[in-house]
């Protein structure tokens, strides 16, 4: 025991010359592998959504299954921010600094009916009408509030997501301003007269921004 | 034997020794019932200040004169015999009916006694909504005041920082639970959104609440006055 010399033969060798220790593959593929297989969530809860989050996150459903045991309560090392519950008006603000703070590569999640659409019944004045109007969103997930089932699945769709990303691709990370210089600038009046209200509420319009 | 600092409170300690223990009434009639003894002593102390006195469910509601409520108040808090020493809530009602006027509610627990009471001010609509505020007497009624401001737009004379508690300080749709407010507001969603994302978040806060100084110069002219004036930002 103890500091007993170690075995000549320990069953493991490794000699580059005589074994084939490389392989080849796509960078793409890596990087995305890699990228999806350890995404970082920012909890950003709210209500009741934030509970399923916690049981999604917990031992009986562990999250940690999908490289996301590690919740990042810093959006400087966040990868992924996961909405989940109604988000006020007051709040608003916060969530898009934020989502601001967050580096690239990042993606988000609107858990729940609240955040994905305002859910109907918050359809009033202290409410935002879905936080895709605020921040853009990766995956919905519906439910109110979801299963940790229905989370996990729209985890998995967030990885197919990710594992379909191309680094040549530089307009998925690139965050654009509205440039009113630009051709291809609409007004948000002009957007407003062209397109349709969408979301529960008749008074969300597409230029909410 | 020197006295205890604190003394444990006993709810009804201040009733007589042989008072029934308590228990929860059954049958309670929805009006009429047994009255607190608090409404007829207010009568006595307050000859014309008590415009009504209704029993609701076992319960006593005193509608009073919005002139002399500071001191009805006041003395139901300090009187030996009432000893109202918690103010659970402040709130106001508004009805539909346009001629029915705004009441402003105060509701006063005496844990000694083990009694309640329920004050009410009516306010006409169309008039200055004012009423004095009862910061002096519990200080528990700051958050409750500038809640009650925040929602109905009622001024509380007398309280030292009456600001909005819910919505944000620039909030300026008007007060959401009046009968004229529209549900959704009255701006249009996308002009909510902008007003709210021009916002600096840590602005939205006072700095005795963030201390944060940073965002001292997109704070509202008033409230870096207010906030100027020499007031300790915390570390």
């Amino acid at each position: 025991m103890g500091l007993d010399t170690r075995a000549a033969d320990t069953g493991v060798s490794f000699n580059p010359s005589q074994q084939e220790s490389w392989v080849t593959t796509r960078l793409d593929f890596l990087v995305n592998w890699g990228r999806a297989n350890s995404l970082w969530p920012m909890p950003f809860g709210t209500a009741c959504c934030a509970i399923e989050f916690m049981a999604t996150a917990a031992s009986k459903f562990d999250l940690a299954r999908f490289g996301m045991e590690r919740m990042s309560f810093s959006p400087r090392q966040a990868d992924v921010l996961i909405c989940a519950g109604r988000v006020p008006f007051k709040l608003a603000p916060v969530i898009r600094r934020i989502w601001q703070q967050m580096p690239q590569p990042k993606w988000s999640i609107a858990m729940g009916a609240c955040a994905s659409t305002g859910n109907g019944i918050f359809d009033n004045y202290a409410v935002v009408q879905g936080i895709d109007t605020i921040i853009p969103v990766d995956v919905y997930v519906p439910g109110c509030p979801p299963r940790p089932e229905a989370l996990m699945y729209g985890i998995m769709m967030l990885q197919k997501k990710i594992m379909n990303e191309r680094m040549a691709d530089r307009s998925l990370r690139h965050e654009m301003e509205p440039d009113p210089t630009s051709k291809l600038y609409i007004p948000p009046a002009l957007i407003d007269e062209m397109s349709e209200n969408f979301g529960n509420s008749v008074h969300q319009t597409r230029s909410g921004l | 034997m020197s006295e205890p600092s604190f003394l444990p409170v006993l709810a009804g300690h201040a009733n007589a020794g042989d008072a029934p223990a308590p228990t929860t009434p059954k049958k309670v009639p929805h009006q009429g019932g047994a009255v607190n003894p608090g409404a007829a002593a207010l009568e006595a102390r307050f000859p014309g200040a008590v415009h009504r006195v209704d029993v609701v469910w076992g319960e006593t509601t005193v509608i009073v004169a919005r002139e002399q409520l500071a001191d009805i108040v006041r003395w139901l808090h300090d009187d030996p015999s009432q000893r109202y020493d918690y103010c659970s809530d402040i709130t106001a009602v508004e009805f539909r009916d346009m001629e029915r006027p705004i009441e402003v509610v105060w509701h006063l627990r005496s844990i000694p006694f083990r009694r309640f009471i329920r004050l009410k001010v009516l306010l006409t609509k169309g008039e200055p909504l004012v009423v004095p505020s009862v910061y002096g007497v519990y200080r528990g009624a700051d958050w409750l005041e500038r809640e009650c401001y925040d929602m109905f737009g009622i001024r509380f004379e007398g309280h030292p920082d009456l600001r909005r508690l819910l919505m944000w300080e620039q909030y300026k749709e008007g007060f959401p639970l009046r009968k004229d407010f529209p549900l959704r507001g009255r701006f249009s969603r996308s002009e909510q959104l902008r007003q709210i994302l021009a916002q600096n978040p840590e602005a939205k806060y006072s700095m005795e609440e963030l201390s944060v100084i940073d965002a001292f110069e997109d704070l509202p002219p008033d409230m870096r006055q207010r906030l100027g004036k020499g007031e300790q930002v915390g570390e």
